[in-house]
């Protein structure tokens, strides 16, 4: 039984694809998270390029700094997975255009880090997209707090919130609770492409 | 006469508006979404839309970090 749930579930991921809007903390994580569990196709979006300060909880490497995001982590993703198809797009998303690197994707990863951006974002996706999942977070910053995280379904919008939070302008960023954020949101991304694990 | 916003019972006020109602909740972050009944109603509509009686109302904001 197990065997046949694992055959579906790689077929599945394989045909299935994901798109990232921002390549930092929550992002450069989701994606290489996603690239192990065997999804097929992955769309990275981000117009940075790699940075010291970065590396304190982004999956990158030191020989990296000064490189686009889009290359780095597709170079990292390579090495683990070297069958994805990757897409880059290395361009900063406007407003009244956000939407248009993820038509063609099954389920869209916010992973900004601007609140307001944040919330452009996901107003554009909502509105453009309709019928497009869309899994955002918000409530990053800061350490410790893992079971205040929770999730919340609106519609087409899944929200992996932490309400309690302070905004990264007021407190720190560290590695472990980004990297939960971002695989919390990597894994409800995977629950709306496979159903819920019954 | 009363409706809950985030889990919180307030006051139902007639032809509210759910800008009115944020403005009410002193909710100052930048908002993404706002639920009333499990509907969620868009940002560019929170003019519009008036706040039911009995209704249960979710709010969710985003805040800096990722």
């Amino acid at each position: 039984m197990k065997d046949k749930k694992i055959e579906k579930i790689i077929k599945k991921l394989k045909e299935s694809s994901v798109g990232i809007a921002g390549l930092g903390g929550l992002g450069s994580n989701a994606a290489i998270s996603l690239a192990r569990a065997g999804i097929g196709r992955l769309v990275l979006v981000d117009f940075d390029k790699l940075e010291e300060s970065n590396l304190t909880r982004q999956y990158y490497f030191m020989y990296q700094i000064g490189k686009n995001k889009v290359d780095a982590l597709k170079e990292n993703i390579e090495k683990i997975n070297p069958e994805i198809k990757i897409e880059i797009i290395n361009q900063k998303l406007l407003k009244g255009s956000m939407e248009e690197p993820f038509k063609d994707v099954d389920v869209v990863i916010e992973a900004l880090d601007n609140a307001e951006t944040k919330a452009t974002f996901i107003e554009e996706i909502l509105t453009k997209l309709p019928d497009k999942p869309i899994v955002a977070a918000s409530g990053v910053a800061g350490y410790g707090h893992s079971d205040r995280i929770t999730t919340k379904c609106l519609g087409k919008l899944y929200m992996c919130y932490d309400e309690e939070a302070l905004s990264s302008d007021d407190d720190v960023l560290t590695a472990p609770r980004v990297a939960i954020m971002a695989n919390w949101e990597a894994n409800l991304a995977l629950e709306i492409i496979l159903g819920e694990d019954k | 006469m009363s409706i809950e916003v985030n889990g919180k019972k307030v006051d139902w006020v007639e032809n509210e508006t759910v800008t009115q109602l944020l403005k009410r909740m002193r909710y100052i972050f930048p908002l993404v979404v706002v639920k009333i009944d499990d509907k969620v109603v868009l940002k560019k509509d929170f003019s519009e839309v008036v706040v039911p009686d009995n209704s249960k109302v979710a709010v969710i904001h985003m805040i800096s970090g990722g």
